[in-house]
């Protein structure tokens, strides 16, 4: 009986913790106003959402009575790919040139993703240096 | 216990609207958003928040058969996210 009780409470905080982290990551992706802060919103909050959600799900197959862990196995890969994602698109958005480009570096000429480096200028499409 | 087990599947419920409101809100992000970046997170909030909702339906219905149909869900949200990126960084996907 204790541990139903305390099962249920744990599934109750892990549902109320899950849905704050996915509406404010679905607020932010619709409201901030720069590419690199609506970026910032979903990849870091709705990934606590979803594996808050996720724990809600273990807790629940415990309280069935049919307990199982292996929702940590999606767990363990979206919290993996979230910030490996989240890098690419933070590069398509330096790509395109859609926010302040970063400070040059110390030694090298170019960032990788902005220019084409000067060894490579005969081999790039020449609408894209225009 | 009574209680309690009201008071989770009222949790259950808002959790499906919110994360269906969220699914709608990246929706709108992914018609109107001003670039392509917008539209690759936009894709890829879709479908971590689908991810979500067939999480919350194995909790409502008690059973763990969507265990693997979320698992594919993620990676291939994972490589659709990736390959899109690619694309937009270097016009090719496999070089």
């Amino acid at each position: 009986m204790i541990t139903e009780i305390a099962l249920t409470v744990g599934v109750i905080i892990s549902l109320i913790i899950g849905l704050f982290f996915t509406g404010v990551a679905g607020i932010g992706l619709l409201k901030l106003d720069n590419a690199m802060s609506r970026l910032h919103a979903p990849t870091k909050a709705g990934t606590v959402g979803i594996g808050a959600f996720l724990m809600a799900s273990v807790l629940h197959s415990f309280l069935l009575g049919q307990g199982s862990f292996h929702e940590f196995l999606i767990l363990g890969f979206l919290f993996i790919t979230a910030p490996i994602s989240a890098n690419f698109m933070a590069k398509v958005n330096l790509h395109r040139q859609n926010c302040t480009p970063p400070p040059a570096p110390p030694r090298d000429d170019m960032w990788a993703t902005l220019n084409v480096p000067e060894a490579d200028r005969e081999l790039a499409d020449p609408q894209e240096l225009a | 216990m009574t209680l309690l087990s009201t008071i989770m599947d009222v949790c259950l419920y808002v959790a499906f609207i919110t994360v269906s409101v969220a699914q709608v809100m990246a929706m709108i992000r992914l018609w109107k958003g001003p670039s392509t970046g917008d539209r690759i997170l936009a894709l890829d909030t879709m479908v971590i928040n689908a991810i979500g909702l067939i999480v919350l339906l194995g909790i409502v219905q008690g059973t763990q058969i969507y265990f693997e149909a979320t698992l594919i869900i993620a990676m291939l949200g994972f490589v659709s996210t990736v390959a899109y990126a690619r694309f937009v960084l270097r016009g090719d996907i496999i070089e």
